[in-house]
């Protein structure tokens, strides 16, 4: 009955937005207000229709109702409850239901605050919205219906994949989706300024919030889901350069430079243009990122739907939105006119270059996870690329990208001249030399790592010094107090989320250093690394709630005093008959002693053993930076999104 | 400057950067494309050294041995064969969980000078029926599997067919298809 109920909300979403698109468009165009004010309350009833088809299906997982085909596939008593409810998303059926649930609540949260919207382009924005969520719905109903029902129903599920069984994992789907459905909105909004053939310094104000927003989610569900391959996949490493992960970079990179540009615009009402179009660039990435990772046409841990109706039909929802987008960018991109020119080195000049050399990253990410293929397709050679290409591709955008990340964020608008501000950064620069040298002196010749730690020190202390340099804290300290107190809060978020970068930067440049070795011991026996002797104690066996484990303790001793009890453990989940291995971590916050127990042989066990230095600072900025985000969208002006009047005070004249 | 004079140096730069992205992606592509390989296409024409390579095949069963290696570390020794060629893989390592004999595998690394193929990163992800659709290729390609007869047969089985008996075998997977 309850996933009856879930099927038929399902189908009531889908006419729901069908009417949201349909009043949208025609509302405006045919200037009928009251199919315009329509629009808010139907979108709130695809909300609720897609929550009730989302409890349905949650209710259904959590007491493991078989007899609906999805849950005997992806759950199974006797697994965890947490687990249980996280198994909603854990399908592919499920999560496009979760994809939905977002894209109703965007909608929902654009109808309940979007009230200071003209009513114009809040109608089309809610259709675009409205659009969206008609072909998705179709989709999940055409093709992948997560309440199929399954007769007789099997006794007990199949389970779910006992890596995807992991805390970190239970959570990276839903933040990656607020990130990539964000770009939606912001999709949407583009598309209502390109009907409407208006965009201005208001559209930019409201368009920030939301790029920020999804900006920041994306962060966080890349990040999650890194320090979920870095400490469940047991290989040591943080980042592959798996296409999987570019998918999600991608949309990161292109809402990145949106948000970006979208300052400008709303300051200066310049890169109007461009800005809409990385709006439905970003999203058009993000469909390329979902079409990736649920066609089947990469082989990876999340490629669990290899259904080609499916590939196809998403690829037919991608070519629809991201074509019929930029059709309509091309036919009516022209009507904006530009208004605002400046000079190269300004404020905005140098946010043009963020969005040239982020454009230039996103462009070689792309052709790196794209190549391999179309080289099968069109070729018929089998190629992959691996992170060497990234590597090499990559330094020459990113160099320029971080030395000017400092810069850029003391320049004035308008008209700038860069001695002044190399003045207000030389202490920086100096840090960033420091550190260099610092690591050459304590590391020996390793180049690679000490020119990130330069970088990593060269932007937090850039961000450091922009904020000081704001508060006049050297120059007039008593009243530094009260300046911070009444400095934007978009101020504050900018500068935290690049240092955040920086901390990310040290991090990678830590982890340039670590360390690692294979080690065959009995126990007793003992091995060097790092420094430190790790010495295996014993090897036992365990029972956990639905699988059985080998354990290994190891000591992590300093000259003799314990530093760290590791214990990894291989598992084994008799359901699925999977085998995975945990490895152990212990972290000092200035570095990771991780261990991976292999297999066993004579009584004596294989054993990777890695030193990784500020290994958990890369996940420590990139939370600093969704941070960043977040006090920027605290910030009162974007809240209230009346467009204020451009009086330019001394605190906001450049923040 | 005059507008129109900023909007050109403005395009110019964009250019600039565009242009230096694809001459960047190009010269990486040169030298960082990693071609897939199996046994088979190896025999036919043996791989330039130290240029890395994808091998993929399947794990011959029974040929797995676990060794410690000339300075101590722990080894693996196996061979990977597509039907009609092997060739015999070292790896240092911890194999992954998914690695079984019998099974596709996907190792990444160079040819060794003593003709054996030295693996950086072996690769046997997915769950145990799944087979790699690059392994699922080479051995297409070797004469083992015949699409149009139907399903592929368990991976298990497949390195246990030798050509000769490939008649019989086609006709099974023809049955196991159907």
């Amino acid at each position: 009955m309850i996933p009856e109920l879930g099927h038929f909300a399902l189908a009531l979403a889908l006419a729901l937005s069908c009417a949201q698109a349909a009043f949208g468009l025609v509302g405006p165009w045919r200037g009928m207000p009251r199919l315009m004010a329509a629009t808010p309350p139907l979108a709130a009833g695809a909300l609720l229709a897609t929550a009730v088809t989302f409890g349905c299906l949650m209710w259904s997982f959590a007491v493991n109702d078989t007899s609906v085909s999805n849950v005997a596939q992806n759950s199974h008593s006797a697994k965890p409850m947490l687990y249980k409810l996280t198994a909603t998303w854990g399908s592919h059926e499920g999560s496009m239901v979760l994809w939905v649930l977002i894209l109703a609540l965007c909608g929902g949260a654009v109808a309940g605050f979007g009230r200071d919207l003209p009513s114009a382009l809040k109608a089309r924005v809610l259709a675009v919205l409205g659009l969206v969520g008609v072909g998705f719905f179709a989709f999940i109903l055409g093709t992948s219906n997560p309440f199929d029902r399954l007769w007789p129903p099997p006794p007990d599920g199949q389970g779910l994949n006992p890596v995807l069984q992991d805390p970190g994992l239970a959570f990276h789907p839903p933040l990656l989706y607020l990130g990539y459905v964000g770009c939606a909105v912001t999709f949407a909004f583009a598309v209502a300024a390109l009907i409407e053939g208006r965009v201005d310094a208001a559209w930019g104000r409201w368009v920030r919030p939301w790029a920020l927003a999804a900006w920041s989610f994306l962060t966080l569900g890349i990040a999650l889901g890194s320090w979920w391959a870095y400490y469940e996949l047991g290989w040591g490493g943080y980042w592959f350069w798996d296409p999987v992960e570019n998918a999600s970079l991608l949309p990161w990179l292109a809402g990145c430079a949106l948000l970006h540009s979208a300052v400008v615009v709303e300051k200066r009402e310049a890169l109007k243009t461009w800005t809409v179009f990385l709006a439905l660039l970003a999203f058009g990435l993000s469909l390329l990122g979902t079409f990736l990772v649920r066609s089947g046409v990469l082989n990876s841990v999340h490629a669990f739907a290899s259904d080609p109706t499916r590939g196809v039909f998403i690829l037919g929802l991608l070519m629809l939105y991201v074509g019929g987008g930029f059709a309509l960018f091309a036919w009516r991109a022209a009507a904006m006119t530009p208004t605002g020119v400046f000079a190269p080195l300004s404020r905005e000049g140098s946010l043009v270059l963020n969005n040239l050399l982020l454009c230039s990253i996103a462009a070689v990410v792309l052709a790196g996870t794209l190549y391999p293929m179309f080289a099968d397709l069109l070729l018929g050679q089998k190629i992959s690329v691996g992170p060497p290409f990234f590597n090499t591709a990559l330094l020459p955008l990113a160099v320029p990208l971080i030395g000017a990340m400092a810069v850029g964020a003391v320049l004035p608008w308008k008209r700038a001249r860069l001695f002044p501000a190399l003045q207000r950064l030389w202490w920086a620069a100096l840090g960033g030399f420091a550190a260099l040298l610092l690591c050459l002196a304590l590391e020996g010749a390793r180049i690679g790592p000490a020119l990130g730690f330069a970088a990593g020190a060269w932007v937090v202390l850039g961000a450091l010094a922009d904020i000081a340099d704001r508060l006049a804290l050297f120059s007039r300290p008593r009243a530094a107090l009260a300046r911070a107190l009444s400095l934007p809060r978009s101020a504050w978020g900018g500068a935290v989320a690049h240092s955040g970068m920086g901390v990310l930067i040290l991090g990678l440049a830590g982890m340039g250093l670590a360390t690692d070795r294979l080690a065959l011991l009995k126990p007793g026996e003992s091995a060097e690394l790092a420094g430190y002797t790790w010495q295996l104690d014993g090897l036992e066996s365990a029972q956990g709630p639905n699988y059985s484990a080998r354990r290994a303790s190891v000591s992590v001793l300093d000259e003799g005093r314990l530093v760290a009890a590791l214990a990894p453990e291989k598992r084994s989940f008799p359901v699925g008959r999977a085998t995975t291995t945990e490895a152990a971590i212990h972290t000092s916050w200035l570095s990771d002693l991780y261990a991976v127990l292999g297999d066993e042989r004579d009584g004596a066990a294989v054993l990777r053993l890695h030193h990784n230095p500020l290994a958990p600072w890369i996940w420590i900025g990139a939370a600093i930076m969704a941070l960043g985000g977040a006090l920027s969208l605290s910030d009162r002006r974007v809240r209230v999104s009346a467009p204020a009047p451009k009086a330019v005070r001394g605190g906001e004249a450049r923040a | 400057m005059t507008r129109k004079r900023r909007r050109l140096n403005v395009l110019l730069l964009c250019g600039l950067g565009l242009g230096s992205a694809t001459a960047l992606t190009l010269t990486a592509f040169q030298d960082n494309l990693v071609f897939f390989r199996s046994p088979s296409d190896i025999a036919r024409e043996a791989p330039p050294p130290n240029r890395a390579f994808r091998l993929g095949g399947l794990v011959e069963n029974g040929s797995l041995q676990r060794e410690a290696g000339p300075d101590g570390r722990p080894a693996a020794r196996f061979r990977v064969t597509d039907g009609a060629s092997t060739l015999s893989v070292t790896y240092a390592g911890i194999l992954p969980d998914l690695f079984r004999e019998g099974q596709g595998v996907v190792a990444l690394g160079t040819m060794g000078p003593d003709g054996s193929f030295r693996a950086s990163e072996v690769l046997a992800r997915h769950d145990e029926t799944y087979m790699p659709p690059e392994v699922a290729d080479a051995l297409k390609r070797s004469g083992h599997w015949n699409p149009a007869e139907g399903g592929a047969p368990p991976a298990a089985s497949w390195n246990r067919l030798d050509p000769e008996t490939r008649p019989a075998r086609a006709a099974g997977g023809g049955s196991d298809g159907g």
